[in-house]
């Protein structure tokens, strides 16, 4: 199988980065190293190329409904410029993937096709959502498929290959873009979190949305593949260009679930209940999977997602048993890594529920030797 | 990129060094760098016996886990536990404190092992 290459593939490689496949994508892991990635994050600026992620664009009278009927959270409460995290789910209430859903700007639509959110204008709504790397021809058939079954009236683009993808994270980020942005932008520090806007970044018009996956402040940045080099450049002088490694351990940190690892329609199959974004779930919407939630909800869940740290040495790691004190198996290590900025051995994995209070003895069976660890809050402190 | 390949060591295939001198035994320069942020070194006690390409330990990296190999028989007389709570020191410096085990051993001169000159074209 050929892998994708992000736009600035080459680029990166003559920067010195390393790379792996993920999701299909032949992506960068490491520019220096992890650690000094994940420091420049969590203490200055960092810049990641997330164009492995999906980017489909859903535009027509329509769009509200459809990304209603196949999303977990309330849609319809989107106005333009508001960003929204959800899951999606199939019937059963298990994630396929997780995804933020951006309402863009409602875009004119030229003749006929009045639909039941066609403005007075004629406008319609538009929206992007992002699946996860590897994802988007799925959910690209997903969502088309459900436009037929219903009947509704709208555009579905999978526009993953026109669109590169940068985040620049860190608490010196949000000077960094707003810096970026050309005169007469909008001031993108004015932009609360989980909102986003078009904005020109030398010349090139971006969606800039203050949204990310590191737990710290900062903005995804969206533009054309034209335009990928030279919007990089500008955030790779000030931010340090960081890889999939750093990307994941500050994830990790702070209990951010990664689709397809963290759950997984087949091997790993969670509902939103049990991956612990409950709080994403509008059960007075109507999508796929939302009468087995509402079942799940009302009986509860025999397993969460939790956070666990070692108390002895030893790294953790995907597919590691988790054991009571008694030795029994009760769970899996889903995520795990040595925390560099806690510069302990952390993990993210789903237990019985009636285990996962904070302080809960555990241990995590490292290459056969039983580690001392406990249950911790996340994100991780 | 060029990596410091010391001439008075000698390597294995699966790039641990070994002083014939002093009879220390570690990872070298490119094997730190493949490896990334080491954050865990699992070692053998004082006293045990190593068999040469058998089992010397493991060292984990943030994205990797990997085997050790002891590049020649004999036994454990000395451990660099300062590792255990420092092994980000094998990436700083991987000839000198980042040194994992001595060995007393009997005959360093195995088939095995490569010259510097030998183990430095393999890395090419």
């Amino acid at each position: 199988m050929t892998l994708r290459k992000p736009p600035l593939r080459d680029a990166h490689a003559e920067r010195g980065a390393t790379f792996t496949e993920f999701g299909g994508w032949d992506m960068p892991v490491e520019f220096d190293s992890i650690r000094t990635e994940h420091a420049a994050v969590r203490e200055a600026a960092g810049v990641f190329d997330v164009s492995h992620m999906g980017e489909i664009e859903v535009v027509g009278p329509d769009a509200t409904a459809l990304l209603q009927r196949l999303t977990t959270d309330d849609v319809s409460a989107l106005s333009p410029g508001d960003a929204q995290y959800a899951g999606i789910t199939r019937e059963d209430g298990v994630l396929l993937d997780d995804t933020v859903v951006y309402r863009l700007p409602d875009e004119e639509r030229p003749a006929g096709g009045a639909g039941a959110d066609a403005g007075d204008d004629g406008s319609v709504p538009a929206y992007l959502f992002v699946p996860n790397a590897g994802n988007d021809g799925r959910m690209h058939e997903r969502w088309v498929d459900h436009r037929e079954e219903w009947g509704l009236d709208c555009e579905v683009r999978n526009v993953t290959g026109e669109r590169a993808m940068f985040a620049v994270q860190g608490p010196d980020a949000p000077g960094l873009v707003a810096d970026a942005v050309d005169d007469g932008g909008p001031d993108v520090l004015d932009l609360p979190p989980f909102s986003a806007t078009h904005a020109p970044v030398a010349g090139a018009d971006c969606w800039v949305a203050r949204t990310g996956y590191t737990g710290e402040d900062g903005f995804e940045i969206v533009c054309l593949w034209d335009a990928a080099g030279t919007v990089w450049e500008l955030f790779a002088a000030d931010a340090t260009p960081c890889g999939l490694g750093a990307r994941d351990t500050l994830r990790v940190e702070h209990g951010f679930l990664l689709s397809g690892q963290d759950f997984h329609p087949e091997d790993e199959p969670r509902t939103p209940y049990e991956a612990d974004i409950g709080s994403v779930v509008d059960l007075d919407a109507e999508f796929v999977g939302r009468d087995a939630l509402a079942t799940q909800r009302e009986a509860g869940v025999e397993e969460t997602f939790a956070g666990i740290e070692l108390l002895d040495r030893g790294v953790p790691r995907h597919g590691y048993d988790v054991t009571d004190e008694d030795g029994h198996v009760v769970g899996t290590v889903t995520s795990g890594t040595m925390s560099p900025t806690l510069e302990k051995p952390i993990a993210l994995g789903y237990l019985p529920t009636e285990l996962t209070d904070p302080g809960t003895q555990l241990h995590v069976v490292v290459r056969g030797q039983r580690k001392r660890a406990k249950v911790a809050p996340v994100p991780f402190e | 990129m060029s990596f410091e390949v010391p001439d008075d060591l000698h390597y294995r295939e699966s790039h641990e060094w070994i002083d014939p001198e002093s009879g220390r035994v570690g990872i070298t320069d490119f094997a730190q760098d493949e490896l990334g942020d080491v954050v865990f070194v699992e070692l053998p006690g004082e006293g045990d016996a190593l068999e040469a390409g058998g089992e010397l330990g493991v060292i984990e990296s943030i994205k990797a886990v990997s085997d050790l190999y002891a590049p020649v028989s004999g036994e454990v007389t000395a451990v660099n536990e300062a590792l255990f709570d420092a092994p980000e020191l094998v990436n700083e410096d991987p000839f000198g404190e980042g040194w994992m085990v001595e060995v007393e051993f009997a005959d360093a001169a195995s088939d095995d092992l490569l010259s510097a000159d030998e183990y430095a074209e393999q890395i090419e």
